[in-house]
Order: structure tokens, then C-alpha cells, then sequence
């Protein structure tokens, strides 16, 4: 096992350095001139020559793309990201506050879409064909075809303005999770549900479902048999839902002005700051891989047959 | 072929496949449909209620929401599914290529499509968007170079089945180029898995280019989208809620009339992937790829 982890975070390594490449090249390939957009955002009204060349100098962005590759990439080890274009603020300082943020939300939709799912999963697979099992797979369809914003506002609209009973936006205390959460959930949850179900289903064909019947084992024996044996495909599903969650969070967090990495990027990328999208970038890849490469072991640590595959 | 028959006879299948259609040619008639000129402003029809002259009402600017949702379906879903096409036809040259040729090609290849992956879809479209600033052909180009490698690494996979067949050896014994046997024998036995793949994006790339407009990342205003309809009306939502019904719910009766589709498909198309039931459990499937694939907007 310690073997398999060691392999599979070594396979990690040359991506994240891969990613932090292609991360840098963004930047250079950017049609916009960084050095005037520093000199444009911090409001200097006209832009000559010479003071171009010499911000470039003092950003260092005179020296060859290797040079400042590498530059860059020990500045990132070290979580120095550079300033802020905008505020001239260090991108960590902004950035670090949002990623735990980012994560809260992340965590909680994924708590609570996996105890949804696996509810819904195996109530409707045990009852297969059942009205409530055509009830919920509609409801689900119907809900993950829906734009989650649009859904947000609804909820919005009702339970924070006509109710009363939740805030509308913003981060303070635990009632401002319950809406985007839900949202969350609900765009994710008919996903997963589905993998759950089939999941159960299929368990519920395997011989060993027969032999106990044979055997003369009760049903309710039977049944805490096939949802074990079930919910670990379900973990290996979910292991992989919580990396797409956090970086998929930017619409919502929006919506309710959540002061995480997706409202961070929107107004970086609308006023073109940099250095905090190249961060963000990052950060988001650089956890991808690291929380993929840890889902693949918690599988691993699951089920012995997926060790040898690497 | 049985799949077809089965396809044809379910009556929500026809349904939504008559939506998605219907929807499509709109979208390119849509000069001749639109009973006004969506970016006609009309400032004494302002939030106008339903009329024989306006279906739909008028919007903040008085504009006819019907045109604007019948000329929203261009950039919402014609321009989604041409970078979809574009996307899926890269991925299937790479995908090909990968499977069909094996060895050194295709772990260059694979590796290429995982540096690609470790971006998520959204951070690598939102990445793009800044570097290349805010506007609809940035974001379908975006699309084009993020998706692509999903469906590489999907169709790889169904052509690897393939590729060791008999009857690929036998071409090969023969002497027939490459070309040909991909072209020949290989392209057509993997379009089923192709337009599986193609299908179940769909749904999520509507979704994905909606919420992009909506953040304003898209399409700019006056051009009508419907996620920028969306949010024109969220700025009125609680005076004027009823503004958000009428993109809202078109998107949300495409889009689930291009999953429902794209499930047709698959039970149709690909018996494999529908018999998975049968599979031991936890062995790696195409199901990981659509799941890791899946992002929602």
C-alpha cells in the first residue's frame, strides 16, 4: 500500500510541475502588455516610453522566459504570488482567505450530496421501477437540466425576500450555508444519485446476493451486504466529485457573493489582474491533482485489484 | 438495428428529440421567426405583460423577449454545439491515433491529454477568458481547448477495443495503410461511443455557457443570450420575478431534452455501457471518465 502511494504521488509530480508550466505560459500568451496594465490600473495618466521600460525592469519582466519561469515557480513554492495589479496587495493575502472559503463550501455540498445521493441511490434501488423510484429519478433529471443560478435566484427570491428566513448573501454564520449549499447539492446530487443506484442494482445481480438467499440468509442481512459492497464504488465516485465541487463553485459563489476563489476570479478576470488569475489558476490545478491522486488511493486502499494497475 | 425501434417507440424520446430540433432550426431561422428585432428598444413597453404583438412581453428596455429567446438559441446552443463538434472531432483525431497506433504516440499523447485534465473545466475556461478578455468566441475557443482531451481519452478507450480486432490484423496482414484501416474500419465501428460521448457534454456545455454569459463573461449586451437574459432579470427579480421565468425555464426544457436524448442514445447505442450493471464493481469504466467529465453549471 505504502508503495502504491509513494508510486502515485510520484506520478503526481511531473503534472503539477507540467501544470505550473502551462499555468506560466498563460500569462505570455496574454495579448495584453502586463507592464501597461500596471501603470493603467495604478492610474498614471500618461504612459511613456521610458516609463515602460523601467516598470519592466522593476517587474523584472526583461529577462528570459526560462529565467523568469524558474523565478516564478520558487516564489509560488514559497506561496509568494506577487502583488495584486489592482490593489497592490500580496495575491496570497487575498487569495488564501478565499481558498478556505472555497473549501468550507466545497466540503459541506459534499457532505451533503453524498448523504443525499446515498439515501436516494439505495431507497430508489431497492424499490426499482416503484413510483417512487420514477418520482425521484424525474425530480433529479429535472433538476440537474437546470441552470443552478436560475434555481438560486428562485430560492432566493422565496426563502431570503418573501420568507424572510436566510440570508440572501454573503458569508456570516451558518445560516448563509443553507442556500448555496442546496443549490449545490441539487445541481450534483442527481448525478451521483444515479451512480449510486446503478451501483446498488448491480450488487443486487451478483452471485453472492444469490448464495445468501440460497443459504437462507434474512433479507435484511442480504440488504447491509449489498449497500457495503455498493457504497464503495460510491466512495470512489464521490473521492472524484469533491476536486470537480471545488473548482466549479464560481457561479454560485456569485450569486450569493460568497467571498470565495469563484468571486475572487470573476473580478480578476474583469479587471484583468494578472497575477491573482494566474494564483487562482494554480491553486485550483495544483489541488485537482492533489485531491484526484488522493482519491486514487483512498480507492486503492479500498480495493486491492486497483493497486497493481500502476 | 433493434436500438432504433426501441429508441422511436418511447414517446418521451420523440418528444424531446422533436424539441431539440424544433430548437435547432430556430435557432437558424431565426430572421424569419422573430416577430421583432430583439435589439429593438421600446422604452413606453416597458415590462409589458403578454400581447398579441409581444408573446412573451417586453423586457427592462421594452425589448420583445420572444425574439430575443428565439435569437438567444444562436449563441445558447448553435455556437455550443459547433465548438462541441470541433472539440469531439480533435479528440477523436487524437483519440485515434492514441488507440489505433499504441506504444510511444500514445503515451505522448495521453499525458498531453492529462496536463490538460488537471485543469478543471471551469478554472481552464475562466483562465482562458481572462488572458484572452470576456466575449462568446473566446469562451467557445476556451470549450474547444479544454473539452477536446475528455473526449480523446473516452474515445481512445472505445478504439482500443477495436484496434486488436481480427479483422484490423487481417487489414494490416494485407498490407492496407493506416489511413485506411482508421478511416475503413475503425471510424464507423467507433461512432456509437463517439456520439455518446458528444451527446452527454451537450447538456453541461448549454449549462456551462449560460452561467459564463450570466456572469458576464459572454455574450455582451445588447446581443440576446439567454444567460445574459437571465441576468438582465435577476437586476429586477424582486420587483419584476416574472422576468426570470421565460429564459429560465428554456433552458431548462433544452437541456433536459438533450440529456434524455443522450440517455436514449446511450441504452441504444452502446448496450455496453447500459449492461455496466454487470461489471465487477469497482473496476475503472468509461463511467469514470463521464463521471470525472461532469461539471455542472
Amino acid at each position: 500500500m505504502i508503495r502504491y502511494i509513494m508510486k502515485r504521488l510520484a506520478t503526481a509530480l511531473p503534472l503539477l510541475l507540467l501544470v505550473s508550466f502551462v499555468t506560466f505560459m498563460l500569462n505570455e500568451l496574454s495579448p495584453a502588455d502586463p507592464v501597461r496594465s500596471v501603470l493603467h490600473e495604478q492610474g498614471v495618466p500618461v504612459i511613456t516610453e521610458e516609463l515602460l521600460a523601467s516598470t519592466r525592469a522593476e517587474l523584472g519582466l526583461d529577462r528570459p522566459f526560462l529565467v523568469r519561469y524558474l523565478d516564478w515557480l520558487l516564489s509560488c513554492l514559497r506561496l509568494d504570488f506577487g502583488a495584486s495589479y489592482v490593489s497592490g496587495k500580496p495575491v496570497w493575502s487575498l487569495l488564501a482567505p478565499a481558498f478556505a472559503n472555497t473549501f468550507k463550501l466545497t466540503i459541506s455540498s459534499g457532505a451533503a450530496i453524498i448523504a443525499l445521493s446515498i439515501l436516494l441511490g439505495v431507497l430508489c434501488a431497492r424499490r426499482e421501477g416503484s413510483w417512487t423510484d420514477r418520482l425521484v429519478r424525474g425530480i433529479t433529471f429535472l433538476l440537474a437540466s437546470m441552470p443552478s443560478y436560475w434555481l438560486a435566484a428562485l430560492l432566493v427570491w422565496y426563502f431570503a425576500v418573501h420568507l424572510d428566513w436566510l440570508p440572501t448573501s454573503g458569508l456570516d454564520g451558518y445560516s448563509s450555508y443553507v442556500l448555496p449549499v442546496l443549490v449545490i447539492t441539487v445541481a450534483y446530487a442527481g448525478i451521483y444519485f444515479r451512480m449510486v443506484r446503478s451501483s446498488v442494482l448491480s450488487n443486487m445481480n451478483e452471485d453472492y446476493v444469490l448464495y445468501g438467499r440460497a443459504s437462507g440468509l434474512p433479507e435484511r442481512k442480504i440488504a447491509a451486504h449489498i449497500v457495503r459492497n455498493s457504497l464503495q464504488v460510491a466512495i470512489s465516485v464521490f473521492g472524484m466529485a469533491i476536486p470537480i465541487l471545488l473548482g466549479s463553485t464560481v457561479v454560485v459563489e456569485n450569486l450569493f457573493a460568497w467571498p470565495g476563489l469563484g468571486s475572487l476570479s470573476i473580478k480578476a478576470i474583469l479587471s484583468r489582474d494578472f497575477p491573482v488569475i494566474q494564483a487562482y489558476v494554480l491553486v485550483l490545478a495544483a489541488a485537482f491533482v492533489l485531491f484526484n491522486a488522493l482519491a486514487d488511493i483512498i480507492n486503492a486502499a479500498l480495493n486491492p485489484k486497483l493497486r497493481k494497475e500502476l | 438495428m433493434r436500438g432504433w425501434e426501441r429508441i422511436f417507440k418511447d414517446k418521451l424520446v420523440v418528444l424531446s428529440l422533436a424539441i431539440v430540433a424544433s430548437v435547432l432550426v430556430a435557432g437558424v431561422c431565426a430572421p424569419w421567426l422573430a416577430p421583432h428585432d430583439p435589439e429593438e428598444v421600446h422604452m413606453e413597453l416597458r415590462y409589458a405583460g403578454a400581447s398579441w404583438a409581444y408573446w412573451l412581453g417586453n423586457d427592462h428596455l421594452g425589448r420583445c423577449i420572444m425574439s430575443r429567446l428565439i435569437y438567444g438559441i444562436r449563441p445558447s446552443i448553435l455556437w455550443v454545439l459547433a465548438a462541441l463538434g470541433a472539440s469531439v472531432a480533435w479528440g477523436a483525431v487524437i483519440g485515434l491515433l492514441a488507440g489505433y497506433f499504441r506504444g510511444r504516440i500514445d503515451s505522448l499523447l495521453m499525458r498531453v491529454c492529462d496536463v490538460v485534465l488537471s485543469f478543471p473545466g471551469y478554472v481552464m475556461t475562466l483562465a482562458l477568458v481572462g488572458i484572452l478578455g470576456v466575449g462568446l468566441e473566446n469562451i467557445l475557443l476556451a470549450f474547444i481547448l479544454t473539452k477536446w482531451a475528455w473526449f480523446a481519452r473516452a474515445i481512445r478507450t472505445a478504439v482500443m477495443s477495436y484496434a486488436e480486432a481480427d479483422y484490423v490484423k487481417y487489414a494490416r496482414t494485407l498490407g492496407i495503410g493506416h489511413v485506411q484501416i482508421i478511416w475503413r474500419h475503425l471510424v464507423p465501428v467507433t461512432m456509437p461511443a463517439i456520439a455518446v460521448i458528444a451527446s452527454s457534454a451537450f447538456g453541461s456545455m448549454v449549462l456551462q455557457m449560460s452561467g459564463f454569459s450570466f456572469l458576464g463573461l459572454g455574450v455582451q449586451a445588447p446581443q440576446p443570450e439567454w444567460g445574459m437574459m437571465l441576468s438582465e432579470a435577476r437586476e429586477v427579480m424582486f420587483s419584476r420575478p416574472e422576468m426570470m421565468l421565460a429564459p429560465g425555464i428554456a433552458i431548462m426544457v433544452v437541456v433536459s431534452a438533450i440529456n434524455f436524448l443522450s440517455d436514449a442514445l446511450q441504452t441504444a447505442l452502446d448496450p455496453k455501457l447500459a449492461a455496466s450493471r454487470r461489471q465487477a464493481p469497482g473496476q475503472p469504466t468509461a463511467r469514470d471518465a463521464e463521471v470525472r467529465g461532469k461539471e455542472v453549471a
